[in-house]
């Protein structure tokens, strides 16, 4: 049985040798036996599994035998590993080895809406799953090389370019022909968020990028399912094709992992996510999900902070995550994350090692580290049954190595790629540290001092006198020179000496020389003593204590989340926005987030009490139009409808917006897309739960809705030359943008229950109508089961918009930014829109210059429902200013103002009956003010949602101090880095969007 | 009676929008204003005040002892109102922007980056249709000032109100401006590399370096062979005529900006000043006013205290800086009062925030002699408010004067207003 096996092995082993065989040869066949046999080494075959003094037999491309008392096969070529390890080499699950660099696809002139690929693929150009690695791999030598020299055996090189990116393919890292290299095609299919090489407009933001992926997902199942009847394309047919395969997925950023799996959940498929290395910073959320993760070690430089001034231009954020990154792995590991490592995005790649080995040293157990780069990487790749660990039959892929690799002296001599031996190092470099007595006859005797590494050893002469000389020492092989200037009275000037080396006992170096003054010298140096590390090591570092991760991981962020009480706030004067009006010296109690009761003189047990005396307490601002808090681009706006698109996709926990924002009173926004075309995407309410996650912000249960726009934006008035090309460029334009794109969501919902209504059989036989993810949203919309907020602002296409919708059955919601609403306000009141306003902004372009700041007056008193929107990160920090200008402005009485920010968007966005106003069983969202809440002079000083105080101005306080406390010791740190020489970065200020209505850029290269 | 109607209601909307606002005329009555709050913007309030406007000037101010007042003038009773100077702003595009996302009605910032000859005062437009929104707030009193480049221009102080730009200038060519090179170096990605951006700015610090030397080795000249109108626009700095406004904002271009006028022997004004609040004991030390930008602002770093921006001003009048406090953009100038009152808010005594938007600025902009504050002798530049100024809750321009003359606090917006109101059947 056993020999069946072995000859069995060999017919393999003889299959793989023989790859190359189809190539014709010139001269003399060489076909080696290729027969080793590695004999007293240490073999960690994996993780957990060691062999003493072991024997590895490599015969061809294959492990034939490993474990003791293992006699070497006749002709094989012996080697004596005492002293050394054998680990399997690793496997980088994420590599671009072989494949071509991909470049940013540059922007081109013109506006470009479709793919300009020839052939019958994809209509966009970041969809590219025909793609295949392998047509593209060519090996390279020099990379190779210096993956090897990292312990490398076999990589999986991938395209990286696009969001449908293609399969990859596994490769040796040999030196041989391609057609060797390639161990298997058709590995994984891979994806991502960037378009990468795509120059076409669409998409141009994150959340474009999304909806592209889903949709092209659904448009797989449905030529799938017509299997051929509709139109041939390459692109759906491959990612059908190869739909089996795993996936991997990159990201940039551990929040785009919950992105991405929320598309994995919809379709029911497991990524696996090559990630960005701040894994740590949602650790709850990854360890819901049941994946492998592939992390790279690109730890960020230090940076160089002793300029204070420029100093205070780096973020907290950064600063913690140069200190936590080299926590990453060990935070994952403390969590039971499963994880590969991947020596990808290394600017350098001997950080491999120093990284790697610093994460053992702060905490990765060093068989965890093996496994992610061994058995994970091929477990997730399905070679599991190829490589990643050392038996018999597997490939031979392993490293030789000094001793236990993830120590800081170790040394990779060898690195075996399927039983072809590459040397890394000489192995059998003797270590020459210690001390000698040193003599060069006649002129002088010394010690000759040899430390450092034995990789960079250190060589100094220590004269009679106990002082030490630097020796410049050249060693290669078992030859050696050495150049010093010992300041001898006998010989002033360099002494050079050269010689050998001699291995024998005591080791020995000697040879001959030539002093200054010309007289040539013997010289020897005659081993003593042993070297002994410690002398060598003065300045070690004081145990690393990191800081603590905050949530979310940005300035205003905690260890630790306030949470939900029972609070009785006492004798305050409370605006209800109910009938009962302003309440004068009154108590609200709030429990489990919710208001329990409002009156006098309230008591409850166990509820802690703030005094409210001389203060206001009003229900929480509510932001109709607000742009915090979204990731990568406000606008998707290529194409005149993208109805597809959601800014729910694509919240953003950590801007620092929500807090600023809470500390302006605010608990709730909507996060509108922008207004570039005239169906912009889907909306996302939000309540401003600063340090929850993007999931947990949402407003649960609120109704959907979508942003529209009108005028100059849609129409790219203002946007340069280059947009003058896509339609509408004018208001009858858009006016037919609307009418063709809800008869065709008609005509799908038609199409699309007709299909649905046929009998089974008849269905199999029928083309079945394509998922819409567009017109879904916009049939949504007809069914009011969506709602519009339409940013608007002259009277012409406010009532063009009332008109379609009425002629199409459904209803314009609320009308946004809507300067001329009082112009058409009884046209919106016998429509039943809302208006959400600004209070007086005008005359920034042409089509506000009829704005009057009279407007939300004129609109109110018209009964129509009117609010007051930011649209602005700054202004929304003080809309109850805003609504104070209603006063000012048209004379609204100070209470009904008040709900121009509160109850009224409240009611727009049909939330009224959770939030907007203080009464018994809404939701605790509210705000406790030092002043009269109209009043230039009014601060919040606790901002409550769900009764949680997510800003207390006392509080804020204590996290500036913990803030500037925070940086100091984080500086501190930094300061030692230059000072011991480690690399640091200039420091440079980080500059984010603050969104508006009207930002266009593209966000979606990466 | 159709013609009538038809007639009526042409003359109806020519009221309701195209309320033209006319100029005021020369003040030939005197007004004696009597009762009110009296906030005199030097930091002190005189309760039941009167106040005699004469010729243009305020000829008497103090406490009202309800003695009779001459017939033949014009009698205000403003008990229960406050007057206060006429605001100020220090910096604005005020009449050289109508729209600002329309080409053809800007006209602020010219071609080239150095260019200290070219004045506001030639493109001042007192036909705005803005201007009156702002006046109708209480700015009574602004410096025009074109942008862009590295020496945008020179600018002037203009009243809110006149049939043109000599009839409207109030003080001409106040104040060379100079945009300091930026020095932080920023990583956004719109922004060039880091090194691009340090050589950028080191050579647009060697180019201003190299025009001041020049600009002023010329105007020590008696009689230059060769005209050169952009270093004879200089001259009023050298000769400490005329300021010198710098805007930077972060703390290393302070300190630049600061040093380097010095070296020239002139005393700079620095605009924008965002990290003024980090540099007070040098800004006191060298003499150096602010006008601070802008406090409906966000921090800069995401660090920085959340209110930094409503707290500056606090920290700076802490500091005993003389500084102002401006908002920018053209519209938004109506909003002046409250980038006071926000100071207000965050620490500053309310007298104290109204300094920082009349004789502070009046003083930064060296006109502090004739206006900026309710003092005897001073131009009667003044409103009456029905509430406090400073707090949109209750800001209400009533009445105000620009030398004595009562102006007109109608305006488009306003004409808009009674317009729709009337279509509605609205009471306003």
């Amino acid at each position: 049985m056993r020999k069946l096996f072995l000859s069995l092995l060999l017919l393999l082993a003889y299959h793989l040798v023989s790859a190359q065989e189809t190539f014709p040869v010139n001269g003399v066949k060489n076909i080696k036996p290729g027969l080793y046999a590695l004999v007293n080494a240490r073999i960690v075959s994996e993780a957990g599994n060691t062999y003493e003094n072991a024997t590895l037999i490599v015969r061809g491309q294959t492990i034939e035998n490993i474990g003791n008392n293992i006699t070497p096969p006749q002709g094989a070529v012996v080697i004596d590993l005492k002293g050394k390890t054998i680990y399997p080499s690793f496997i980088d699950a994420f590599s671009s080895y072989g494949l071509p660099a991909t470049k940013r696809g540059e922007s081109p002139d013109a506006p470009k809406f479709v793919s300009a690929k020839k052939g019958a693929y994809a209509w966009n150009e970041a969809i590219r799953p025909e793609t295949n690695a392998r047509d593209l791999f060519q090996a390279d030598r020099s990379k190779a090389e210096e993956l090897r020299k990292l312990g490398f055996g076999v990589v999986l090189s991938v395209n990286k370019d696009g969001i449908a990116r293609g399969n990859s393919v596994l490769v040796s890292l040999t030196d041989k022909r391609e057609n060797e290299a390639i161990l298997k095609e058709n590995v994984t299919t891979n994806y991502s968020f960037g378009k990468g090489t795509s120059t076409q407009d669409y998409p141009s933001s994150l959340m474009g990028s999304i909806a592209l992926l889903r949709q092209t997902l659904y448009d797989a199942q449905w030529y799938k399912a017509n299997n051929g009847r509709t139109e041939f394309n390459i692109s759906l047919s491959a990612m059908n094709e190869y739909a089996a395969l795993p996936k991997i997925f990159e990201v940039n950023d551990v929040n785009d992992i919950l992105r991405a799996q929320k598309i994995a959940d919809e379709f029911g498929l497991q990524f696996f996510y090559k990630s960005a290395g701040n894994e740590y910073q949602r650790l709850n959320e990854l360890k819901k999900i049941n994946t492998t993760y592939i992390i790279p070690l690109n730890y960020p430089k230090a940076y160089d902070v002793e300029d204070y001034f420029d100093a205070q231009n780096v973020s907290l954020a950064d600063m913690k995550h140069w200190e936590l990154a080299p926590y990453n792995l060990v935070y994952l590991e403390k969590e039971k994350i499963r994880f590969a490592i991947t020596a990808s995005d290394l600017k350098n790649p001997s950080d491999f090692w120093k990284n790697l080995r610093q994460t053992v040293k702060n905490g990765l157990s060093e068989s965890q580290a093996l496994n992610a780069l061994t058995v994970i990487p091929a477990q997730l790749l399905k070679i599991s049954d190829q490589t990643g660990t050392l038996r018999i039959g597997m490939q031979a892929n392993f490293i030789v190595t000094s001793g236990d690799i993830f120590k800081e002296e170790a040394r990779i001599y060898e690195n075996w790629c399927l039983g072809e031996r590459y040397a890394i190092q000489e192995l059998y470099t003797a270590d020459l540290r210690g001390d000698y007595d040193f003599s060069i006859p006649g002129i002088a005797t010394m010690q000759l001092k040899i430390s450092g590494t034995t990789e960079n050893p250190e060589y100094q002469a220590v004269l009679s006198d106990s002082s030490k000389v630097r020796i410049n020492a050249t060693r290669n092989g078992n030859l050696l020179s050495l150049v010093f200037d010992p300041s001898l009275e006998n010989a002033k000037g360099k002494i050079r000496l050269s010689g050998y080396i001699d291995e024998s006992t005591p080791l020995t170096m000697k040879g001959e020389g030539i002093v200054a003054d010309g007289r040539t010298v013997k010289w020897s140096a005659v081993y003593r003593t042993a070297y002994t590390p410690a002398e060598d090591r003065k300045e070690t570092k004081a145990e690393d204590v990191p800081g603590d991760i905050i949530y979310p991981f940005a300035a205003y962020g905690s260890k630790e989340l306030p949470k939900a009480e029972m609070l009785l706030i006492r004798n305050a004067t409370v605006w209800t926005n109910e009938k009962e009006g302003k309440l004068e010296n009154t108590d609200v109690l709030i429990d489990r987030g919710r208001i329990v009761s409002v009156g006098k003189n309230l008591t409850a047990g166990g509820a802690r009490g703030i005094d409210g005396t001389n203060k206001h307490l009003t229900p929480g601002i509510i932001d109709e139009h607000s742009h915090i808090a979204i990731t990568r681009g406000v606008n998707e706006g290529t194409q005149a409808v993208t109805s597809e698109v959601r800014i729910g996709d694509v919240l953003d926990a950590n801007d620092v917006g929500i807090y600023r924002q809470l500390a302006g009173g605010v608990t709730t926004s909507q996060l509108l897309h922008g207004s570039a075309n005239p169906v912009g995407g889907q909306a996302a309410l939000i309540k401003l739960r600063w340090g929850r996650t993007a999931e947990e912000l949402k407003f649960e249960g609120a109704e959907p809705f979508i942003k529209f726009a009108l005028g100059e934006n849609v129409k790219q008035s203002n946007w340069g030359e280059r947009s003058t090309i896509r339609f509408p460029q004018t208001r009858m334009g858009v006016e037919q943008v609307y009418y063709d794109a809800f008869i065709r969501a008609k005509e799908y919902e038609k199409s699309m229950s007709a299909y649905e209504s046929l009998s089974s059989s008849k269905r199999a036989a029928a083309t079945a109508p394509r998922k819409d993810l567009e017109l879904d949203a916009l049939a949504e919309i007809l069914n009011g089961k969506r709602f519009i907020t339409c940013h608007s602002y002259v009277q012409s296409e406010i009532n063009m918009l009332m008109k379609v919708a009425d002629s199409m059955g459904f209803k314009i919601n609320t009308f946004t930014h809507i300067l001329e609403g009082y112009k058409v306000a009884d046209k919106m009141k016998a429509h039943g829109a809302g208006g959400s306003t600004f209070s007086d902004w005008w005359a920034y372009k042409y089509e506000v210059i009829d704005a009057i700041p009279y407007n939300g007056a004129l609109m109110s008193r018209e009964g129509i429902i009117t609010a007051f929107n930011s649209d602005d990160a700054e202004m929304a920090r003080r809309l109850n200013q805003e609504a104070a200008k209603a006063v000012k402005y048209g004379n609204i009485s100070e209470e009904e103002a008040l709900k121009f920010v509160t109850l009224n968007p409240a009611k727009l966005l049909h939330i009224d009956q959770r939030v907007g106003s203080i009464r018994a069983g809404k939701d605790a969202d509210l705000v406790l003010w030092n002043d009269h809440p109209l009043s230039v002079y009014a601060r919040p000083e606790k901002t409550f949602v769900d009764g949680i105080a997510y800003f207390d101005s006392e509080r804020d306080a204590e996290l500036q101090l913990a803030i500037t406390k925070e940086r100091e010791r984080l500086a501190q740190k930094m300061l030692t880095e230059k000072r011991i020489g480690n690399p640091v970065q200039k420091p440079e200020k980080k500059e984010k969007m603050h969104y508006h209505c009207d930002d266009v850029m593209d966000e979606a290269k990466n | 009676m159709k013609k009538i109607y038809t007639l009526l209601f042409s003359a109806l909307t020519c009221y309701y929008v195209n309320a033209q606002q006319v100029p005021a005329a020369k003040q030939n009555q005197t007004v004696i204003i009597t009762g009110a709050t009296a906030h005199t913007g030097k930091g002190d309030v005189v309760e039941n005040a009167i106040i005699i406007l004469e010729n243009g000037k305020i000829s008497r101010i103090g406490t009202y002892d309800g003695s009779s007042l001459p017939s033949d003038a014009e009698l205000i009773d403003a008990k229960g109102k406050h007057v206060y100077p006429g605001l100020i702003a220090p910096s604005t595009r005020l009449g050289l922007e109508e729209i600002e996302a329309v080409r053809a009605t800007l006209d602020y910032r010219e071609a080239g980056s150095m260019n200290p000859n070219v004045r506001s005062i030639i493109s001042y437009n007192t036909d705005s249709r803005i201007t009156p929104t702002v006046r109708s707030n209480g700015v009574l009193l602004a410096l025009i000032v074109p942008e862009g480049g590295i020496l945008p221009g020179t600018s002037s102080v203009f009243m809110t109100d006149g049939w043109n730009w000599e009839d409207a200038a109030y003080k001409t060519d106040v104040a060379v401006h100079l945009n300091w090179p930026r020095m932080r170096i920023s990583s956004a990605s719109w922004m060039p590399s880091a090194d691009e951006q340090r050589n950028r700015s080191e050579q647009s610090l060697r180019e201003i370096r190299t025009f001041f030397d020049e600009a002023k080795a010329y105007n020590d000249l008696l009689r230059p062979d060769t005209r050169n109108l952009r270093f004879e626009a200089m001259k009023g700095v050298f000769k400490g005529t005329q300021k010198l406004v710098i805007r930077a904002n972060y703390i290393k271009e302070i300190i630049a900006a600061v040093q380097f006028a010095k070296s020239y022997g002139i005393t700079p004004v620095i605009e924008g000043a965002g990290d003024s609040y980090l540099v007070t004991d040098f800004l006191k030390e060298q003499g150096v006013p602010v006008i601070l930008s802008q406090p409906h602002a966000l921090p800069n770093r995401d660090e920085e205290d959340v209110a930094l921006p409503y707290k500056r001003a606090k920290i700076l009048q802490e500091a005993g800086i003389l500084f102002c406090i401006s908002i920018d953009g053209s519209w938004q100038q109506r909003n002046l009062p409250f980038m006071a009152g926000t100071a207000a808010a965050y620490g500053l005594s309310k007298e104290e925030a109204l300094a920082t938007i009349s004789l502070n600025a009046a003083k930064i902009l060296g006109m502090d002699a004739s206006t900026g504050s309710l003092e005897q002798g001073k131009d009667a530049t003044l409103l009456i408010s029905s509430g406090d100024l400073l707090d949109m809750r209750s800001s209400i321009v009533e009445t105000a004067f620009i030398n004595g003359a009562k102006v007109d606090l109608d305006n488009k917006q306003k004409a808009l207003y009674r317009k729709y109101s009337e279509k509605y059947g609205q009471k306003e």
